[in-house]
């Protein structure tokens, strides 16, 4: 499994939900993209990973007109 | 001493009205400055952008910002439509509403934003309902099809992204405010309280600064003249400025009634 970029193993089944609170996001100020879709809320308890999923987990953070290159955020932006 | 004000002038963006003309962003501020500076600026929209989340990170930018502002996402980071419009719905799912300020961008060196791929993901995002305020490159052709796109406004740069070199591309800004229906908000590069004054004699409907304001002395104090700046070009577009003589000059007060005379 792909999350944000870096490889994990998923050692078991484990929902979404779970697994975002046991890495100790902060549920209410995330959204989540799993390969390339946007999961709503009301279903992170429902869905149940695959070790073959690509997480994407963005928050908001401070920005006027900054972007890519030479920016210290660069490694920050999601990207396929 | 007494203002004189126009009360129903509103910035209108996609049938939402404002009275602040004064876009800040919030990028670069500690973020226990950001709502100081909201405040000093008297500004009802800030730009804030999104990002990878780390598991660690327990500080929420939204719980820095006044409560009652709009927040305008911006899709920095994207380098082509597709990636903005991912970005977007992602934002939008973070529950900030439907502004989007689209942003594409993959010259690391000017921060230029690409017309073509920006007029596209505006197309895409104002059908599935966001009200799209597209960061460009002024040009006529370019603000017309963003128009036909579907965008609530269009945001022109002044000056390359951070440079704070002011208004270096004013006539074609200039053409923009007179050739578009749009409201035409000039974004990036705009460095002082008097640059952003002269966008607004102009007749833009707004400005957007960070930069700026975040690399002042006094952020607070900066985002104050940069709100009074922004008033005083607004009252002075829609006062219509004196006319300019092209040569010679003329007096104020009559030229007879001398004591030599």
């Amino acid at each position: 499994m792909h999350v944000n970029g870096v490889e994990m193993t998923l050692e078991q089944s484990v929902s979404l939900q779970d697994f975002l609170m046991a890495q100790g996001y902060d549920i209410r100020t995330i959204a989540v993209e799993r390969n390339e879709e946007i999961v709503p809320k009301a279903d992170y308890a429902d869905i149940m990973l695959q070790d073959t999923d690509i997480l994407e987990v963005v928050h908001f953070m401070g920005g006027g007109q900054e972007t890519i290159g030479g920016h210290s955020n660069a490694d920050k932006t999601i990207s396929r | 001493m007494q203002t004189k004000q126009y009360p129903d002038d509103v910035l209108m963006l996609g049938g939402h009205s404002f009275h602040s003309r004064f876009i800040l962003g919030s990028g670069k501020f500690s973020l226990s400055l950001i709502q100081t500076v909201m405040e000093y600026g008297g500004s009802e929209i800030a730009t804030i952008a999104l990002r990878r989340a780390n598991a660690d990170s327990k500080e929420n930018i939204l719980d820095f910002l006044p409560k009652n502002i709009t927040l305008l996402p911006n899709t920095s980071g994207a380098r082509n439509a597709e990636e903005a419009v991912r970005i977007a719905r992602l934002s939008r799912e973070l529950g900030c509403g439907d502004f989007v300020k689209v942003e594409v961008i993959h010259d690391s060196k000017y921060l230029l934003p690409d017309n073509e791929e920006t007029i596209k993901a505006t197309r895409q995002l104002a059908k599935e309902g966001f009200l799209v305020l597209p960061y460009m490159y002024p040009d006529l052709i370019a603000a017309r099809k963003l128009e036909d796109a579907g965008a609530a406004a269009i945001m022109p740069l002044g000056a390359p992204i951070g440079s704070n070199r002011g208004l270096q591309t004013k006539e074609f800004i200039r053409i923009l405010i007179e050739e578009s229906k749009l409201p035409v908000i000039v974004d990036a590069g705009i460095g002082a309280p008097s640059q952003a004054c002269e966008a607004m004699e102009m007749g833009a409907a707004a400005v957007m600064a960070n930069t700026a304001v975040a690399t002042a002395g006094d952020c607070a104090a900066m985002a104050t003249a940069f709100r009074l700046a922004i008033e005083a070009g607004r009252l002075a577009y829609l006062s219509k400025l004196g006319r300019v003589l092209e040569k010679g000059a003329e007096a104020s007060s009559p030229l007879t009634g001398f004591l030599q005379d």
